[in-house]
C-alpha cells in the first residue's frame, strides 16, 4: 500500500541524512517542519528548502536531553503542519567507544540521546498519529543495534534497544494506522563519521535518504540500507556467542 | 588520508577537514598552515591538495534566488550538478559550464572555468556578481568588481590562493527547454577545423574532438560540434545515477594503437560534413558524467592533462606545431578538444585569452612528461599559457613568463593576509 507524504516533520533536521531526506522531500513541493539543537543551521536549512522548491518550512530548536519539552515540541509541530503525514527521528551522536568505557558520563549521555530520547519520542509521536488516525513514524537505528560488538556496544546498546522498542511500537499501533518504519543504515559518509577512512560498503547520505523515503512511502516496517546490510547482518548475527566473543570486530 | 586531483598523481598524504559552518571553518583555519581549499576535486592535478585541506562541500546551502532576474546566492560547496538539479526544471541555465557539472560554484570561481560558450559569454567570473570570502585573518569580506575589486579579480582564477570562498552569488540565464539543437561538422585538418570556428562564431556553443594522432595533410582532422538551446521540448532535467570504473584499467590499456584505432573509427563514424542533431543537455554538456571516475581509465599510475591556449596572432602556426609534436611522439590522448576562445579578462590568474585552445590528456609516463616539457617550450615560443587546473607538472619559469602578472596575485595576498594559503602547486610554481 502506498501513502502520499505532504507534511513531514523531522527532529535532529540538521543531520546528514535528514537534511538530504528534507531535501528531496522540499523538491516534491511538500511542507516541513524541523527541529534541532542548532537555530542557525536550522534557519538556513530552511531558506534552502525553500528555494529548491518546498511549499513552506517551519522550524523550532530542540534540546534531546530536555525531556520536559517533548509535548511542547510535538504539539508546536502539529500546530504548524496540520495533519502530520510522516515523521523522521533522525538525531544521534556518534560517540567514541573508549573514552565511553572510561568515563561512565559520556556513556550516560551517548545512551540517552540515542537511545532513550528516540524512545521517548517515538512514543509520544505514535500516539498523536493514532489520534489523527494514521501516519508514518521512521526512526534511524543502525546497524550496530543488531548485535553488540567490542568496538561500538555502548552506541549498539542504544540502537539495539531502540530498535526493540519500535518492534514493540509497531505491533501496538498497527491497528490504529500508524506504520512504524526502523531503518537501519550502514556507513553513511556524514560528518559524524568524517573521522574514518572509506572503502567501497560506505553509502552517500542522500543516496540513504532516498531509500527513507521511498520505504516511508511505501509502508515498510524495517529498512537495511543499503540494501546489501541486510545479507551483512545476517551472517554476523549468525555467528556462534562462543566464536563471536574472540573475534576483533 | 590519501588524496589527489582528479588526474590521481600526484597522491599525497594530506589531512581533509569538512567544516559545516563558518564558526568552524574560521576555527580550522587558524590552526593550520599552509592550507588549501578543496571542493569536488576535479582540477587534476595538485592544485587543491597540501598538508591540510579545508573541504567545502559541507557548505552547500542554496541562500537566496530572485525568479524574476535570475540572481543566484549558494554557499560555495554547492555543485553546479545540484543547480542544474534544481533550476533547470525552472527554465534557468548556468551562464557557463565547463565540461563536468561536479564541480562547486566555489571551484568554478576559484578555475574561472570557461565553457562551449566562452567566445560568447566569457568565463564563469563574467557572469559572478559577488564572492564572500574568508580572509586568512578571520575575517569575512564581500567583494565584487567594485568594491575590493582587486581582492574580487585576483580570486577569480586564483586557485584558492586568497582565502576560502564561503559564498558565490552569479546570475542565470533563460532558457527555452532542457534540449540542444548541435550541428556536427567534420573538419580534414586543421585550417579546416580554425576556418569553421570563425565561420561558427556566432553560434551559442562550440567545441571540437581532435585526432591528435592524425599526420601529414590530415594532421588536425577534428569535429566541431555547435549548438543552441532547443526552443521546443520539456524542462525535464534526466539526471540519473552515475555508473562507476570498479577498478583502475590496466595501465597499458589505452595506448598509441588503441587510441589510432578509435580515432580513425569515430572520426569516420559521420559521413557527412554535416550532421544535424538533437541531444539533452547533460549528455551533450557532460557526457563523461555518467561514467563515473572515469578517471581510473588510465590505470594506477594516473594521467596528465595539458591544456594551452594560443593568442590568435601565432595560433595556427603554434597549434600546427604543437599537434605536429605529439603525432610524432605517438603519444595517444584520448580525450583532444581544440576550441577558440574570446577574449580573455582582467584577471591575473584567469587562463582563456583570444585565440585558439587545445586539452589533451596522456598517461603519466617519464616519456610523456618529457613530451610535455618539449610543447611546453612551444606554447612559450608563441606566447600562449598553461591551465593551471589541469597543470600538475610546469615549472615556476614557465607559468612566471606565461602569467606575467602573478606578481599582482603576490601582492593582493600579502594586502589580504593570504600568507596561510597555499597548495603543493602554489609551492611549484614559487607563488610568494
Amino acid at each position: 500500500m502506498s501513502t502520499s507524504l505532504q507534511t513531514l516533520f523531522i527532529i535532529g533536521a540538521t543531520s546528514a541524512i535528514a537534511e538530504a531526506a528534507a531535501r528531496r522531500h522540499a523538491a516534491r513541493g511538500g511542507r516541513l517542519h524541523l527541529a534541532a539543537r542548532n537555530a542557525e543551521r536550522l534557519e538556513s536549512l530552511a531558506r534552502d528548502l525553500t528555494i529548491r522548491g518546498a511549499a513552506e518550512v517551519t522550524w523550532a530548536t530542540f534540546d534531546a536531553a530536555d525531556f520536559d519539552r517533548y509535548p511542547a515540541l510535538l504539539d508546536a509541530a502539529w500546530q504548524q503542519l496540520g495533519r502530520v503525514d510522516a515523521v523522521l527521528i533522525a538525531h544521534g551522536t556518534l560517540p567514541e567507544q573508549r573514552t565511553c568505557e572510561a568515563d561512565w558520563r559520556l556513556a550516560r549521555d551517548a545512551l540517552l540521546v540515542n537511545g532513550l530520547s528516540p524512545m521517548l519520542l517515538a512514543q509520544q509521536v505514535a500516539d498523536k498519529l493514532a489520534v489523527q488516525q494514521g501516519g508514518v513514524l521512521a526512526v534511524i537505528s543502525s546497524v550496530a543495534g543488531d548485535r553488540g560488538r567490542q568496538s561500538n556496544y555502548i552506541y549498539g546498546a542504544a540502537k539495539g534497544g531502540l530498535t526493540v522498542f519500535l518492534q514493540g511500537l509497531r505491533n501496538r499501533y498497527f491497528a490504529q494506522g500508524v506504520k512504524v518504519l526502523t531503518v537501519k543504515p550502514g556507513f553513511v559518509d556524514t560528518p559524524m563519521t568524517a573521522a574514518f577512512a572509506k572503502g567501497p560498503l560506505w553509502a552517500s547520505a542522500d543516496g540513504v535518504a532516498g531509500d527513507i523515503l521511498a520505504a516511508m512511502t511505501r509502508g515498510r516496517d524495517v529498512l537495511y540500507t543499503p540494501w546489501f546490510w541486510r545479507a551483512i547482518m545476517l551472517v554476523i548475527r549468525s555467528i556462534p556467542e562462543r566464536v563471536f566473543k574472540r573475534l576483533s570486530l | 588520508m590519501k588524496l589527489s586531483g582528479w588526474g590521481r598523481c600526484p597522491v599525497v598524504e594530506a589531512e581533509m577537514l569538512a567544516p559545516d559552518t563558518l564558526e568552524a571553518m574560521r576555527r580550522r583555519l587558524t590552526i593550520a598552515s599552509p592550507v588549501i581549499a578543496r571542493g569536488l576535486g576535479r582540477s587534476y592535478g595538485d592544485s587543491a591538495l597540501g598538508p591540510t585541506v579545508l573541504s567545502a562541500l559541507r557548505l552547500d546551502r542554496l541562500l537566496a534566488f530572485d525568479a524574476v532576474s535570475g540572481e543566484l546566492e549558494c554557499e560555495a560547496g554547492v555543485s553546479l550538478d545540484t543547480v542544474l538539479r534544481v533550476f533547470v526544471p525552472r527554465g534557468w541555465f548556468l551562464p557557463v559550464t565547463p565540461g563536468t557539472s561536479f564541480v562547486t560554484l566555489g571551484g568554478a570561481v576559484a578555475s574561472d572555468v570557461h565553457g562551449k560558450n566562452h567566445h560568447g559569454a566569457g568565463s564563469f567570473s563574467a557572469h559572478v556578481l559577488g564572492l564572500k570570502i574568508l580572509l586568512g585573518n578571520g575575517e569575512v569580506l564581500d567583494c565584487d568588481s567594485s568594491i575590493h575589486a582587486e581582492l574580487f579579480r585576483a580570486t577569480c582564477g586564483g586557485m584558492g590562493l586568497t582565502g576560502i570562498i564561503l559564498a558565490v552569488r552569479l546570475r542565470l540565464v533563460r532558457i527555452p527547454s532542457a534540449w540542444m539543437r548541435t550541428t556536427t561538422l567534420k573538419a580534414k585538418n586543421l585550417d579546416d577545423a580554425l576556418d569553421l570556428f570563425e565561420a561558427g562564431r556566432d553560434a551559442t556553443y562550440s567545441v571540437a574532438w581532435i585526432d591528435c594522432l592524425a599526420r601529414g595533410k590530415h594532421l588536425g582532422r577534428s569535429l566541431l560540434m555547435l549548438g543552441e538551446h532547443d526552443e521546443g521540448g520539456s524542462l525535464r532535467d534526466a539526471a540519473g545515477r552515475a555508473r562507476s570504473l570498479p577498478f583502475d584499467f590496466p595501465a597499458g590499456l589505452l595506448n598509441h594503437y588503441s587510441i589510432a584505432a578509435f580515432n580513425t573509427l569515430y572520426y569516420h563514424r559521420r559521413l557527412h560534413r554535416k550532421t544535424l542533431g538533437r541531444s539533452h543537455f547533460r549528455p551533450y554538456f557532460y557526457p563523461l558524467d555518467g561514467i563515473g571516475n572515469w578517471n581510473r581509465m588510465y590505470g594506477r599510475p594516473g594521467f596528465l592533462q595539458y591544456q594551452c591556449a594560443l593568442p590568435s596572432a601565432s595560433g595556427r602556426m603554434g597549434m600546427r606545431r604543437l599537434l605536429q609534436t605529439i603525432a610524432e611522439a605517438g603519444e595517444g590522448s584520448f580525450l583532444a578538444v581544440l576550441k577558440t576562445f574570446g577574449p580573455g579578462n582582467g584577471n591575473p590568474l584567469s587562463f582563456p585569452l583570444a585565440g585558439p585552445t587545445l586539452a589533451l590528456d596522456f598517461r603519466n609516463t617519464p616519456k610523456v612528461r618529457q613530451l610535455l616539457d618539449r610543447l611546453d617550450a612551444i606554447v612559450l615560443d608563441h606566447g600562449g599559457r598553461l591551465y593551471l587546473t589541469k597543470d600538475a607538472r610546469m615549472s615556476a619559469a614557465t607559468f612566471k613568463r606565461s602569467y606575467p602578472r602573478w606578481e599582482e596575485v603576490a601582492e593582493v595576498r600579502a594586502r589580504y593576509h593570504a600568507e596561510r594559503f597555499g597548495s603543493l602547486q602554489s609551492r611549484r610554481l614559487e607563488i610568494p
